[in-house]
């Protein structure tokens, strides 16, 4: 089986995140990492391939950086990678990726696309629907689970009170949750093999895109404006003097759960 | 001259630090009460290549050398020394014997499981009365035949006992002033494994005394030439003694981050207590001497893997990176004051852990005489 898994380097979230003041953008260090909730569709990839002979190819745009995190999913056994490193791409919003991520796709023509849910940086969760759109492919979303025979994927979609049981034929789309399984720690010799495994870099006019589709000026969004998240306020406390069971279901019936 | 890491053994070391976190360090302490050796998480110390970091990939190995082991075990040592020395010996006692002087046969046979850490392998050297004084070795082996029948004892042998374990490389007379290594496969008639000890330290690690009684093994099973026991084993320390200072720089930046923490946080007269010369001095003089210890560590290693000489720069890692563990145990238990003598803080672990780096692979005092030796001194 041919897979692609969308993957992103983000800025290490142990160190502290800033914004360009004026642009709004995350600021990117040289040195990024694999997106901790990318190591899941890798994995499930690189099973799906040993289980079938396959190969998985990593997909991914964003400033390349050193591509330390693109060698990190490389070093769990990915075959290559295919980053679309353009300085036109900045500002590009969530639609604007999804086109160039399809772009690379129609061209690797892979029996499988897997991504992660959402990213840890943008959060926008709406890239793998888009991309299935885009490709033409049923898109088998929020696995928790996953398994293949007989030319199908079967997945246990996760639901707000449960799983679905869902399958569909290659090929197809798959976006894969954090815990579906256990990622693998790449080992030395991973590592060492990452080195020297090919990484394409093509620019947007090699995929076909002018300046005008890609950046602020092909994204139908704009972020208009950036604030940081209200300090959560003081709890309330409830002292039991015997009828305090009453004020709890009193406020979680105000809160609308239950 | 260049003290810049690759980028690959930079990633390296953060893999196996976010193994050691996730899979060690939260069940480090229970181990260490129970007296627990975690088979099973020494398998997943296989399946991440731990194990077969210096060795050919022929055998499984990844082929990287000492240095990158000694990266390995110091991230291991930082949260647990009990995993790092059942990974140091596991490699450098276990299976490097049998790589450098085992037979193609016996290579074939033997290191791709311990290589793949789905198997463990021992080295007996220590007897009740002989230690650094391998002379005085009292093990012997007859050849009757085609086989060898072994009588004889050793003691304080690390991984002889584990569920993993699939032989153990002993060192025994097999004449006059002749010593040899054999290797005694598990479970041989006669190869008998005594209760484990109670030890003070290390004590999710595996230690037993071994006791062979008319033990016959396959005349076959003589690793290398017969009468170079001595010289095989003084190689394999030199390449143990460079991977123990590298335990002993993991335990000691283990203390020197657990301290700088502690320093921080803990408040006492109003201000925390890093901000007293008294603790903020003993962090400073703590830093500065696991910088030392990495850098002749990282040394001794690095000759080894270009093929140069060692046992000297060995000797002197060894010996420094000892010392200045135990002490910043020492250091590290002072600063958590009450904390630092309980259970609840890894620091009173470490503090039991570190001692035995000073005496395990050859004494303080053994170094000082090989260093000694290498200055040219009548010792």
């Amino acid at each position: 089986m041919k897979i692609a898994v969308c993957v992103k380097q983000i800025p290490d979230p142990n160190t502290p995140y800033a914004l360009d003041p004026e642009t709004h953008f995350v600021q990117r260090p040289q040195d990024q990492v694999l997106d901790d909730t990318d190591r899941y569709g890798v994995e499930v990839g690189l099973q799906l391939a040993e289980a079938t002979g396959g190969t998985v190819t990593l997909v991914s745009m964003g400033p390349a950086g050193n591509l330390q995190g693109i060698r990190q999913a490389l070093a769990m056994g990915a075959h290559k990678a295919v980053v679309v490193n353009d300085p036109a791409l900045r500002g590009s919003g969530a639609l604007v990726t999804a086109k160039v991520l399809a772009a690379v796709l129609r061209k690797e023509e892979p029996d499988l696309v897997i991504a992660g849910t959402e990213s840890t940086d943008g959060y926008t969760g709406v890239v793998p629907q888009e991309l299935a759109e885009l490709l033409g492919l049923p898109s088998l979303t929020f696995a928790r689970k996953v398994s293949q025979a007989d030319g199908k994927i079967h997945i246990e979609r996760l639901t707000a009170t449960g799983y679905e049981v869902v399958e569909a034929a290659l090929p197809a789309l798959l976006s894969v949750t954090s815990g579906a399984v256990e990622p693998r720690y790449p080992t030395f010799k991973g590592i060492m093999a990452a080195k020297t495994k090919p990484i394409e870099q093509p620019t947007i006019a090699d995929l076909g895109f002018g300046p005008a589709d890609v950046g602020p000026a092909g994204s139908a969004q704009e972020i208009v404006g950036v604030r940081a998240a209200p300090e959560r306020g003081a709890g309330r406390k409830v002292v039991d003097e015997g009828e305090a069971h009453l004020d709890i279901v009193r406020l979680l019936e105000q809160v609308k759960v239950i | 001259m260049d003290f810049d890491p690759s980028p690959e053994h930079v990633a390296f070391r953060k893999v196996v630090r976010e193994f050691a976190e996730a899979e060690i360090a939260p069940h480090a302490a229970d181990w260490d009460r129970e007296h627990h050796f975690p088979a099973e998480v020494v398998r997943r110390m296989g399946d991440l290549g731990l194990f077969g970091l210096p060795f050919p990939e022929e055998y499984g190995g990844s082929g990287s050398g000492l240095l990158t082991l000694c990266i390995a075990i110091e991230e291991v040592a930082r949260v647990d020394a009990s995993m790092a020395i059942t990974l140091e010996a596991g490699v450098s006692l276990g299976a490097n014997p049998i790589y450098r002087f085992g037979d193609e046969e016996q290579k074939a046979r033997w290191l791709p499981d311990l290589v793949a850490g789905r198997t463990l392998g021992g080295f007996g050297l220590t007897e009740p009365e002989a230690g650094s004084d391998a002379g005085a070795t009292r093990t012997r082996a007859v050849l009757d035949g085609d086989e060898w029948v072994i009588n004889g004892e050793k003691v304080f042998i690390t991984n002889s006992g584990t569920p993993l374990t699939a032989l153990v490389t002993i060192t025994a007379l097999t004449g006059p002033r002749e010593i040899s290594s054999i290797i005694i496969p598990a479970g041989t008639p006669g190869f008998l494994v005594e209760p484990p000890y109670r030890k003070m330290g290390w004590r999710a690690s595996d230690t037993h005394g071994l006791r062979f009684e008319d033990c016959r093994v396959p005349a076959a099973n003589l690793l290398g030439e017969r009468g170079r026991g001595f010289r095989q084993f003084l190689t394999i320390l030199d390449h143990g003694r460079v991977a123990i200072a590298a335990m002993a720089v993991g335990i000691a930046q283990g203390c020197l981050e657990q301290s700088l923490a502690y320093a921080k946080e803990r408040q006492a007269f109003g201000r925390p207590i890093g901000a007293n010369q008294a603790v903020a001095f003993r962090c400073s003089d703590m830093a500065v001497a696991v910088e030392a210890a990495r850098l002749l560590t990282y040394r001794a290693a690095q000759l080894a893997d270009r093929g140069r000489p060692y046992r000297q720069e060995a000797a002197m890692a060894k010996l420094y990176a000892s010392e200045i563990a135990v002490d910043a145990t020492r250091h590290a238990t002072q600063i958590f004051g009450g904390y630092g003598y309980v259970d609840e803080t890894p620091v009173s672990r470490f503090y039991r852990d570190a001692k035995v780096l000073e005496i395990g692979e050859g004494t303080s005092e053994i170094q000082r005489l090989v260093i000694g030796r290498g200055l040219g001194l009548p010792l």
